[in-house]
C-alpha cells in the first residue's frame, strides 16, 4: 500500500468534534469491502442452458458415447436451437428410436459411437432419420 | 392492422408425440381425467372418425384395433410444453395473449411496416416446430374474429406452410362465404338456431346484416361479432396480467363414491387447492361454493346434483378459513342414496390480498401471522415434503382412474426421456 504524507497535526489546534474516523471507525459499521464486488451464486441453470424454450433433458444409456464423457445413465443437456453441424454430439431419432452419437457428415453421413467396440452407424436408404438436437453438456452423478 | 392467432395443431397428442418418435403417422387420442372422454385427436384419430368429446368407451374397441394409442391426460407435460411455446412466441412480438394453453393472439401491428407478415409467421412456425417439437398453425386477420377464420382456412383449403392471411376484401369475403355460421367464433348451439330460423347460414350473410339490426334483434356481443367479420376492431389483445374471477377445482371420480365420510376429505383436498391457486394469485376470497353430482351417464340410476355457496364475512386467501368453509357448504347438500360421479370448489368475490375490510363481526386482532404460516406451508409443499391439513385425504388426492399416463419428461428428474 502507498501512503502520501499530508503534515503533521497537532491536538492543539484540533476542533472539538474531531473524530479519529481511522480508528475507531473502521470496526463499528464501516461497509464491508466485499459489498462492491458481490456476485450472484454460480447458478448451473445459467451456465448449462442457453435458451430454456429450446432444452430438453435426456438420459443417456449404455456405454457407446464413453469417449466423450458420457457414462450410462448421465443426464444429456440437448438443445434443440442449435444448429448441429460435422462432429456435433447430437441426439437423434432413427426408426423410431432416441440415440446419442457424434455426427459426421463427411465422407460420408453416419452417426459415431465414441466407443471403439462400437460400429459406426449408417443411414440406409428408406430408414428415418432426424436429428432432435445438440448435444451441450452432459451430467454425470458419482 | 394485423393480428395473428396461433393454435397449436392437435396439442396434447402432439405433445405425446414430442418424445416417442415411434408414433409418427400413428393415431393418437388423449383422454380427459379418469379416462373419461376423448379430449384430443392427431390427424389420424380424426381420420378414423373418433369424434371430440365422445365416450372413450364407445370407441375403444375399434380405435385400438386399428392399431391406435391412447394416452390419459398429462396436464403437467402439456403445460410445460405450452409455457416453451408461449415463451418463444413472446420473443417475437411486443404483446401476445395467452388465450388458452395451446392458443395466443399476437399483436403484429407494429411489425406491418418492417416485415412481410405472411413469411414473418412462417419463419416463426418453424422456429417453434423445430425449438420444441410441437407444430403450430398462424391465422393473420385485422381483428382476432377473423383470425380463427383464417386459422379454419388452413384446414379447410389444405394449406401446405400452415400460414394464412386474410387481408384484402375479397379474401375476407370469399372465406367468410365459406364460414357455417356456427364456425364463427362467439356463435354457440342456441345462436346458430336462431340464426337459421333467420335464414343465416354463413359468416357472409352474417356480416352482411346491419350492426344495428343484430344489436336490436339480438344482443351487443353479436353485435360486436358482425362488425369484427366486417374487419372493425371491437375486441384487443388483452395483457395476460388481469386478474382471474374465479377459482374451480373439480374433477370427476374413478369410482362412484357413496357417504359423505368419503367425500369431506376428496373435497377438503380441492379446497386445499383451490386456496394454493388463490395465494399465487395474490388473491382473497369471500365466496366458497360447492357442487356435488351424479353421473349423468348412468341413466338407470337416480339422479341428483347439489350445489351451496358460503358468503365469507372477511375476504380470506387461508386454507383453513376455506376449509371450514367448503365443510359448511358440502354438509347440508350431501343427501344419501346416490352414486356421486363429480365434485367440486369454486372460490369467487375477490379481492386484493393487500386490501382487507375487516367484518364487524370477527375478532379483528387476528393473529397477523397467518399469511406467514400459509407461505411456509407453500414452500414446504413446493418441495419433496408435504404438509396435509387434518380434513384431507392423504392417500388419494381424488378417486381417479388414469393408468395411461406418459411420463413427466419435461419436469421430473426420474421421468426424462431416455437415448441408447
Amino acid at each position: 500500500m502507498k501512503v502520501n504524507y499530508i503534515g503533521k497535526i497537532s491536538e492543539e489546534n484540533l476542533p472539538a468534534i474531531f473524530v479519529p474516523y481511522f480508528l475507531e471507525s473502521v470496526h463499528a459499521g464501516f461497509p464491508s469491502p466485499a459489498s462492491d464486488y458481490i456476485e450472484s451464486p454460480i447458478d448451473l441453470n445459467k451456465h448449462l442452458i442457453k435458451n430454456g424454450a429450446a432444452t430438453f433433458l435426456v438420459r443417456a444409456q449404455g456405454q457407446s458415447m464413453i469417449g466423450s464423457g458420457i457414462t450410462d445413465q448421465a443426464v444429456l443437456v440437448v438443445d434443440r436451437s442449435i444448429k448441429p453441424k460435422h462432429d456435433s454430439i447430437v441426439v437423434a431419432s432413427l426408426d423410431g428410436e432416441f440415440v446419442c452419437k457424434r455426427l459426421k457428415l463427411k465422407p460420408k453421413m453416419c452417426l459415431m459411437p465414441d466407443n471403439p467396440e462400437y460400429p459406426p452407424i449408417f443411414i440406409n436408404h428408406g430408414q428415418e432419420l432426424e436429428i432432435v438436437g445438440t448435444v451441450t453438456a452432459a451430467i454425470n452423478k458419482f | 392492422m394485423a393480428l395473428a392467432l396461433v393454435d397449436c395443431d392437435s396439442f396434447y397428442a402432439s405433445c405425446e408425440r414430442v418424445f416417442r418418435p415411434d408414433l409418427k403417422n400413428i393415431p393418437i387420442v388423449v383422454l380427459s381425467n379418469n379416462d373419461g372422454c376423448v379430449i384430443a385427436r392427431s390427424a389420424e384419430a380424426k381420420k378414423l372418425g373418433i369424434g371430440m368429446g365422445v365416450p372413450w368407451f364407445k370407441v375403444k374397441k375399434s380405435f385400438l384395433a386399428q392399431g391406435g394409442v391412447v394416452f390419459s391426460s398429462n396436464f403437467t407435460f402439456y403445460g410445460d410444453m405450452s409455457s416453451r411455446v408461449m415463451n418463444i412466441l413472446e420473443g417475437f412480438v411486443p404483446r401476445i395473449e395467452i388465450y388458452s394453453i395451446d392458443e395466443a393472439f399476437l399483436d403484429l401491428d407494429t411489425l406491418e411496416k418492417n416485415y412481410d407478415l405472411y413469411d414473418f409467421s412462417c419463419h416463426m412456425r418453424g422456429l417453434i416446430k423445430q425449438w420444441t417439437g410441437v407444430p403450430v398453425r398462424v391465422g393473420i386477420a385485422p381483428t382476432k374474429t377473423l383470425t380463427k377464420i383464417a386459422i379454419n382456412e388452413v384446414k379447410r383449403l389444405n394449406i401446405p406452410t400452415k400460414v394464412h392471411r386474410l387481408s384484402t376484401q375479397n379474401q375476407i369475403r370469399h372465406a367468410l362465404a365459406n364460414t357455417p355460421v356456427n364456425e364463427v367464433w362467439g356463435v354457440g348451439r342456441k345462436l346458430t338456431e336462431h340464426l337459421n330460423k333467420a335464414k343465416i347460414t354463413n359468416a357472409l350473410q352474417l356480416a352482411d346484416i346491419d350492426p344495428q339490426r343484430i344489436k336490436r334483434n339480438f344482443s351487443v356481443v353479436l353485435e360486436r361479432t358482425v362488425r369484427e367479420l366486417r374487419g372493425q376492431r371491437c375486441l384487443n389483445i388483452e395483457d395476460n396480467m388481469s386478474a382471474k374471477k374465479q377459482i374451480v377445482v373439480s374433477r370427476s371420480f374413478g369410482t362412484r363414491v357413496l357417504d359423505l365420510e368419503t367425500l369431506k376429505p376428496i373435497v377438503s383436498n380441492f379446497a386445499t387447492r383451490a386456496s394454493e391457486k388463490l395465494r399465487n394469485e395474490k388473491q382473497k376470497c369471500s365466496q366458497v361454493t360447492v357442487f356435488i353430482r351424479t353421473s349423468p351417464f348412468s341413466d338407470h340410476k337416480p339422479q341428483y346434483s347439489g350445489h351451496k355457496t358460503i358468503e365469507l364475512f372477511t375476504p380470506t386467501n387461508d386454507t383453513r378459513d376455506i376449509l371450514s368453509a367448503a365443510k359448511r357448504a358440502l354438509v347440508p347438500i350431501f343427501k344419501p342414496g346416490y352414486d356421486y360421479a363429480k365434485a367440486g370448489i369454486l372460490l369467487g368475490r375477490f379481492s386484493n390480498e393487500s386490501s382487507k375490510q375487516y367484518s364487524l363481526f370477527k375478532d379483528p386482532n387476528e393473529p397477523k401471522d397467518n399469511a406467514k404460516f400459509m407461505e411456509y406451508i407453500d414452500r414446504l409443499n413446493n418441495h419433496e415434503t408435504q404438509i396435509y391439513f387434518a380434513s384431507q385425504n392423504t392417500t388419494q388426492w381424488s378417486p381417479m382412474k388414469q393408468n395411461m399416463t406418459s411420463p413427466r419428461y419435461t419436469t421430473n428428474w426420474y421421468e426424462l426421456p431416455i437415448t441408447n
